[in-house]
């Protein structure tokens, strides 16, 4: 599925997206938050960038950990702990390999979610981006037992993770800012969800 | 957007920069970044810290002096600082007695405090201890939220917390005065006009000419609803009733804090201030104490909210007790 060069094109390619998307996440965040998902995402990835040179030798789990530090070192609010923890979690269940097949990154997610469930506290259904995450593992690891192939299941996955974005839209938030909005939060899809589902779509699309 | 900046991406520095030129005898810079230190560390005390996003200047760096905070994290505009800022702010700020962590509820404001504060436990030994405030009456503090959002009461929390650490007091005498100011302090908000974070450039909401938004929060995030724009008395008569509904002031007496969300003229906070002692002294709450002006402002919003704190003896010798800092000055 990837390899190390492949993977450091993928975080390329994602910090590419998030800063050419930060107005359109802070504009979803305006609505349900306090309008700061993207530009604080893309000073992250900005930071990851910088130090994307010094990934040139390293391993898998490393590249993923020097990115989740360096998110939870620029993001700052909540999203920079939450996918700063993400990436570590996942770059400490990649620790030296230099291939990662699907079946590693079933794993990586399982490692992100349970980062972000560490950090966050939620579970699926409270609009966070979760909601996002969960159905995209969870479609790609039935594509892998029913037999597709990588490129297939991660397709799966993305679709899956769109669908949960547009799910965000029918629930009430109960976690983060939004949720005081309470009902007023329906019918606007979460920026968390959303912003994973950029990263998913250079996943699915590179591998 | 008009707003007179150099640049969006140097708002923060630039800020925290000319703040710190300003009042040099109150204030230093961390040589590392973006933390604001009281000019000479004080040994031997247990250290108080807060911060939040940028943006709701003077909180939390114009605090930051003898009888209140030793240090201030200011993130980016809005936005909770990063783990590495609180850190930092963490080491520079402990004397040896510990470090009181001053935390606004927002989730990633809550999630990089913990974070850093497990860092400094870990790595420097350092006795690390938070609160939490959350004197928003405008939000529903439920199961179905996280909890009520941290606004301008927070600043009697510098202050008390800061004269009681200030005495030599342990961290735990510390927190729990900290954590009985929170217990006590009430505030509702509203604004007329919205905001704009430079680095967004469009403001972040929208309300018509003869709007408001009842309950809104310091990021300019929706409150409780969106009406009709009435007179300021009618609008202090909404917002009081909210506060002394969520818990009993009768027979007691209060700090009252009218405080301008940056776009308001202090007219206009007189104005509702007028009204709210009047509010007051017709339900038998005897004011101890009332500030007016910008103390959590949210950029250039026009709004204002009030702040109840319920006294005791103890919560008035400490808010009368000695500050410097550049926007808290007491004798």
């Amino acid at each position: 599925m990837a390899d190390v060069k492949k993977v450091i094109e993928m975080i390329h390619k994602i910090a590419e997206d998030i800063e050419e998307q930060k107005l359109y996440l802070t504009e979803l965040d305006n609505v349900i938050g306090d309008g700061d998902h993207g530009i604080n995402m893309a000073r992250g990835f900005k930071a990851v960038l910088e130090v994307e040179p010094t990934f040139e030798g390293k391993d898998i789990g490393a590249i993923l950990k020097t990115t989740g530090m360096k998110l939870v070192s620029t993001v700052g609010g909540s999203a920079g702990p939450l996918y700063g923890t993400a990436f570590m979690k996942a770059g400490a269940l990649m620790n030296g390999k230099t291939e990662a097949d699907i079946n590693d990154f079933i794993g990586i997610m399982d490692a992100a979610i349970g980062g972000v469930q560490l950090r966050g506290k939620a579970v699926a259904g409270e609009k966070t981006m979760l909601d996002a995450m969960m159905p995209a593992r969870d479609a790609i690891k039935a594509a892998v037992e029913a037999g597709d192939d990588a490129k297939t299941a991660l397709a799966k996955g993305l679709k899956a993770a769109e669908d949960g974005v547009e799910y965000t839209k029918t629930i009430i938030a109960t976690k983060g800012r939004a949720s005081y909005l309470g009902e007023r939060s329906l019918g606007h899809q979460d920026p968390g969800a959303t912003s994973f589902t950029l990263m998913m779509k250079d996943v699915a699309e590179l591998a | 957007m008009k707003k007179i900046i150099n640049a969006v991406d140097q708002v923060e520095n630039q800020m925290i920069d000319g703040l710190v030129k300003a009042y040099p005898q109150y204030l230093k810079k961390h040589t590392e970044g973006n933390v604001v230190l009281r000019a000479e560390k004080k040994v031997g005390k247990v250290a108080l810290i807060s911060g939040g996003g940028s943006g709701h200047e003077p909180a939390h760096a114009g605090f930051v002096g003898k009888g209140m905070l030793d240090a201030a994290v200011p993130g980016a505009v809005f936005t909770s600082p990063a783990v590495d800022q609180v850190y930092a702010g963490l080491q520079a700020a402990d004397g040896g007695a510990g470090v009181l962590m001053i935390i606004k509820n927002y989730t990633g404001d809550v999630m990089n405090f913990e974070m850093a504060a497990e860092m400094a436990r870990d790595m420097d030994g350092i006795d690390v201890k938070q609160v939490v405030v959350n004197d928003d009456v405008a939000v529903k503090d439920s199961l179905y939220t996280v909890g009520r959002r941290g606004v301008a009461g927070t600043i009697f929390v510098h202050k008390i917390a800061g004269a009681l650490a200030e005495t030599g007091a342990s961290l735990d005498e510390v927190q729990a005065v900290a954590q009985k100011v929170i217990d006590n302090v009430r505030t509702m908000g509203m604004a007329i006009k919205p905001c704009t974070i430079p680095a967004a450039g469009v403001p972040g909401f929208e309300i018509a000419d003869d709007e408001m938004e009842i309950g809104i929060g310091i990021h300019g995030e929706p409150g409780v609803e969106k009406k009709p724009l009435e007179s300021a008395d009618e609008i202090v008569d909404t917002l009081m009733e909210k506060i002394l509904a969520d818990i009993d002031f009768a027979g007691s007496e209060v700090a009252v804090m009218i405080n301008g969300c940056g776009g308001t003229p202090l007219m206009e906070l007189f104005i509702v201030n007028n009204h709210v002692a009047d509010v007051l002294a017709d339900k038998g709450i005897k004011v101890y104490k009332t500030m007016v002006g910008n103390y959590m402002s949210s950029l250039e919003m026009e709004g204002f909210s009030i702040t109840l704190l319920k006294l005791d003896d103890q919560l008035k010798e400490l808010l009368d007790a000695e500050a410097e800092t550049p926007a808290w000055v007491a004798k």
